[in-house]
Protein backbone atom coordinates (compact mmCIF):
# COMPACT_ATOMS: atom_id res chain seq x y z
CA UNK A 1 0.00 0.00 0.00
CA UNK A 2 1.35 3.34 -0.81
CA UNK A 3 1.70 6.10 2.12
CA UNK A 4 -0.51 7.21 4.50
CA UNK A 5 1.90 10.10 5.47
CA UNK A 6 3.72 12.02 3.34
CA UNK A 7 5.68 15.17 2.43
CA UNK A 8 5.52 16.03 -1.39
CA UNK A 9 7.13 18.88 -3.24
CA UNK A 10 4.33 19.02 -6.33
CA UNK A 11 0.52 20.01 -5.77
CA UNK A 12 -1.41 17.39 -3.35
CA UNK A 13 -4.17 15.57 -4.83
CA UNK A 14 -7.25 16.00 -2.32
CA UNK A 15 -9.03 12.92 -3.71
CA UNK A 16 -6.09 11.36 -3.51
CA UNK A 17 -5.84 11.48 0.09
CA UNK A 18 -9.70 11.51 0.70
CA UNK A 19 -9.33 7.79 -1.07
CA UNK A 20 -6.76 6.49 1.00
CA UNK A 21 -9.18 6.75 4.26
CA UNK A 22 -12.43 6.19 2.06
CA UNK A 23 -13.99 2.34 3.24
CA UNK A 24 -17.11 0.66 3.69
CA UNK A 25 -17.38 1.23 7.24
CA UNK A 26 -17.23 4.66 7.12
CA UNK A 27 -20.00 6.88 7.85
CA UNK A 28 -18.24 10.26 7.87
CA UNK A 29 -15.14 11.65 5.79
CA UNK A 30 -13.59 14.92 7.48
CA UNK A 31 -11.05 16.78 5.06
CA UNK A 32 -9.45 20.18 6.27
CA UNK A 33 -7.56 21.56 3.73
CA UNK A 34 -4.80 23.95 4.93
CA UNK A 35 -4.18 26.58 2.31
CA UNK A 36 -1.98 30.09 2.03
CA UNK A 37 -3.44 33.16 3.65
CA UNK A 38 -2.49 36.67 1.56
CA UNK A 39 -3.24 38.86 4.63
CA UNK A 40 -2.48 38.22 8.32
CA UNK A 41 -2.71 40.59 10.42
CA UNK A 42 -2.73 43.33 7.88
CA UNK A 43 0.76 42.41 6.40
CA UNK A 44 0.17 41.20 2.73
CA UNK A 45 2.18 37.61 2.18
CA UNK A 46 3.48 37.57 -1.42
CA UNK A 47 4.17 33.78 -0.97
CA UNK A 48 5.05 30.94 1.40
CA UNK A 49 8.09 28.70 1.02
CA UNK A 50 8.10 25.92 3.13
CA UNK A 51 10.80 23.49 4.34
CA UNK A 52 10.47 20.03 5.77
CA UNK A 53 13.14 17.16 7.57
CA UNK A 54 11.27 14.97 5.61
CA UNK A 55 12.13 11.87 6.88
CA UNK A 56 11.67 12.48 10.56
CA UNK A 57 8.22 15.09 9.29
CA UNK A 58 6.90 11.40 7.46
CA UNK A 59 7.44 9.49 10.88
CA UNK A 60 5.82 12.40 13.09
CA UNK A 61 2.79 12.51 11.03
CA UNK A 62 2.53 8.82 10.98
CA UNK A 63 2.70 9.17 15.05
CA UNK A 64 0.04 11.82 15.14
CA UNK A 65 -1.90 9.01 12.46
CA UNK A 66 -1.31 6.36 15.59
CA UNK A 67 -2.22 8.93 18.44
CA UNK A 68 -5.59 9.19 16.51
CA UNK A 69 -5.74 5.74 16.70
CA UNK A 70 -5.79 5.08 20.21
CA UNK A 71 -8.29 8.28 20.79
CA UNK A 72 -10.62 7.14 18.68
CA UNK A 73 -9.84 3.39 17.76
CA UNK A 74 -12.02 3.13 14.16
CA UNK A 75 -10.67 6.29 12.69
CA UNK A 76 -8.28 6.41 9.35
CA UNK A 77 -6.32 9.02 8.53
CA UNK A 78 -4.41 10.26 5.54
CA UNK A 79 -2.31 13.32 6.06
CA UNK A 80 0.01 14.97 3.27
CA UNK A 81 1.54 18.13 3.41
CA UNK A 82 3.40 20.13 0.88
CA UNK A 83 7.00 22.06 0.42
CA UNK A 84 8.81 24.00 -1.28
CA UNK A 85 7.56 27.48 -3.31
CA UNK A 86 3.87 27.63 -2.41
CA UNK A 87 1.57 31.29 -3.84
CA UNK A 88 -1.47 32.25 -2.04
CA UNK A 89 -4.67 30.01 -2.21
CA UNK A 90 -1.78 27.13 -2.67
CA UNK A 91 -3.27 24.23 -0.52
CA UNK A 92 -0.72 23.51 2.01
CA UNK A 93 -1.84 20.23 4.11
CA UNK A 94 -4.60 17.92 3.03
CA UNK A 95 -5.83 15.71 6.27
CA UNK A 96 -8.42 13.10 5.46
CA UNK A 97 -10.07 11.46 8.32
CA UNK A 98 -12.69 8.41 8.13
CA UNK A 99 -14.95 7.02 10.76
CA UNK A 100 -18.36 5.36 11.42
CA UNK A 101 -19.85 8.41 12.72
CA UNK A 102 -19.16 12.09 11.79
CA UNK A 103 -18.53 13.18 15.08
CA UNK A 104 -15.52 11.41 15.71
CA UNK A 105 -14.03 12.68 12.28
CA UNK A 106 -14.31 15.97 13.15
CA UNK A 107 -12.54 16.02 16.08
CA UNK A 108 -9.77 13.89 15.35
CA UNK A 109 -9.03 16.12 12.47
CA UNK A 110 -9.31 19.43 14.24
CA UNK A 111 -6.69 17.13 16.41
CA UNK A 112 -4.30 16.48 13.29
CA UNK A 113 -3.65 19.62 12.39
CA UNK A 114 -3.39 21.46 15.98
CA UNK A 115 -0.25 18.28 16.42
CA UNK A 116 0.99 19.15 12.99
CA UNK A 117 1.87 22.59 14.10
CA UNK A 118 3.69 21.26 17.28
CA UNK A 119 5.76 17.93 16.46
CA UNK A 120 6.28 17.73 12.67
CA UNK A 121 9.49 19.74 11.92
CA UNK A 122 8.13 21.40 8.78
CA UNK A 123 8.98 25.35 8.84
CA UNK A 124 7.17 28.18 7.23
CA UNK A 125 9.02 31.42 5.41
CA UNK A 126 6.88 33.90 4.93
CA UNK A 127 7.73 36.69 1.91
CA UNK A 128 6.18 40.14 2.55
CA UNK A 129 6.53 42.97 0.51
CA UNK A 130 8.89 44.41 3.00
CA UNK A 131 11.01 41.51 3.93
CA UNK A 132 11.16 38.03 4.68
CA UNK A 133 11.16 35.62 7.90
CA UNK A 134 11.39 32.12 9.14
CA UNK A 135 8.22 31.70 11.30
CA UNK A 136 8.02 29.45 14.63
CA UNK A 137 5.59 28.58 17.27
CA UNK A 138 2.31 29.81 15.58
CA UNK A 139 0.39 28.38 18.36
CA UNK A 140 2.27 31.15 20.57
CA UNK A 141 2.95 28.23 23.33
CA UNK A 142 6.36 26.02 23.56
CA UNK A 143 6.44 24.18 19.98
CA UNK A 144 7.39 20.83 21.85
CA UNK A 145 6.02 18.14 23.67
CA UNK A 146 6.31 17.55 27.14
CA UNK A 147 7.04 21.46 26.66
CA UNK A 148 10.53 20.97 26.95
CA UNK A 149 13.27 22.04 26.52
CA UNK A 150 12.62 23.47 29.42
CA UNK A 151 14.48 26.00 31.68
CA UNK A 152 16.02 23.98 34.01
CA UNK A 153 17.02 21.85 30.94
CA UNK A 154 18.48 24.67 29.13
CA UNK A 155 22.17 25.99 29.60
CA UNK B 1 32.97 13.29 13.52
CA UNK B 2 29.29 13.69 14.05
CA UNK B 3 27.08 14.83 11.82
CA UNK B 4 24.42 17.88 12.48
CA UNK B 5 21.68 18.91 10.49
CA UNK B 6 20.45 22.63 10.43
CA UNK B 7 16.84 23.77 9.44
CA UNK B 8 14.95 27.53 8.74
CA UNK B 9 16.58 30.15 10.72
CA UNK B 10 19.84 28.15 11.73
CA UNK B 11 20.48 27.45 8.65
CA UNK B 12 20.07 30.67 7.22
CA UNK B 13 22.17 32.39 10.14
CA UNK B 14 24.88 29.81 9.71
CA UNK B 15 24.83 29.48 6.11
CA UNK B 16 25.00 26.10 6.32
CA UNK B 17 22.58 22.56 5.89
CA UNK B 18 24.72 20.54 7.69
CA UNK B 19 28.08 20.93 9.47
CA UNK B 20 30.57 17.94 10.74
CA UNK B 21 31.73 18.75 13.92
CA UNK B 22 34.68 16.89 16.07
CA UNK B 23 32.37 15.80 19.00
CA UNK B 24 33.99 12.97 20.69
CA UNK B 25 31.38 11.69 23.09
CA UNK B 26 28.91 13.28 25.53
CA UNK B 27 25.50 14.40 26.05
CA UNK B 28 23.04 16.45 23.79
CA UNK B 29 23.65 19.84 26.23
CA UNK B 30 27.01 19.12 25.91
CA UNK B 31 26.83 19.35 22.24
CA UNK B 32 24.83 22.91 22.70
CA UNK B 33 27.43 23.84 24.54
CA UNK B 34 30.16 23.64 22.04
CA UNK B 35 28.15 24.86 19.35
CA UNK B 36 26.78 27.75 21.16
CA UNK B 37 30.86 29.00 21.64
CA UNK B 38 31.67 28.04 18.34
CA UNK B 39 28.78 30.30 16.71
CA UNK B 40 27.78 32.64 19.41
CA UNK B 41 23.71 31.84 18.19
CA UNK B 42 21.02 30.99 20.80
CA UNK B 43 19.36 29.22 18.99
CA UNK B 44 21.77 26.40 19.51
CA UNK B 45 20.50 26.64 23.54
CA UNK B 46 16.83 26.88 22.49
CA UNK B 47 16.13 24.91 19.52
CA UNK B 48 14.83 21.03 19.79
CA UNK B 49 17.23 18.70 18.93
CA UNK B 50 16.13 15.65 17.49
CA UNK B 51 18.39 11.99 17.15
CA UNK B 52 18.25 9.93 14.51
CA UNK B 53 15.10 11.54 13.63
CA UNK B 54 13.20 11.62 17.23
CA UNK B 55 13.23 14.39 19.77
CA UNK B 56 15.66 13.84 22.29
CA UNK B 57 16.41 15.07 25.61
CA UNK B 58 19.86 16.93 26.70
CA UNK B 59 20.73 14.37 29.08
CA UNK B 60 20.31 11.79 25.86
CA UNK B 61 24.10 10.61 24.98
CA UNK B 62 24.97 11.32 21.41
CA UNK B 63 26.97 7.78 20.22
CA UNK B 64 28.85 7.36 16.72
CA UNK B 65 27.09 7.61 13.66
CA UNK B 66 24.16 9.58 15.15
CA UNK B 67 22.55 12.01 13.23
CA UNK B 68 21.98 14.62 15.34
CA UNK B 69 19.54 17.93 13.77
CA UNK B 70 18.48 21.13 15.21
CA UNK B 71 14.94 21.51 15.16
CA UNK B 72 13.48 25.44 15.57
CA UNK B 73 10.02 26.13 16.53
CA UNK B 74 8.13 24.17 14.22
CA UNK B 75 5.42 26.13 11.71
CA UNK B 76 3.72 23.66 9.41
CA UNK B 77 -0.01 23.68 8.73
Amino acid sequence: MSKRFWITETPISIPEVVDIVSRREAGAINTFIGTVREFTKGKRTLYLEYQAYVPMAEKKLAQIGEEIKEKWPDAETAISHRIGHLDIKDIAVVIAVSTPHRADSYDASRYAIERIKEIVPIWKKEHWEDGEEWIGDQKETKAYPKGYPEESDQL
Amino acid sequence: MTKILLFAGLQEKTGEEAIELDFSKGSVKDLREQLLQEYQLEDFKTAMVAINEEFAANDRLIEQGDIVAFIPPVSGG
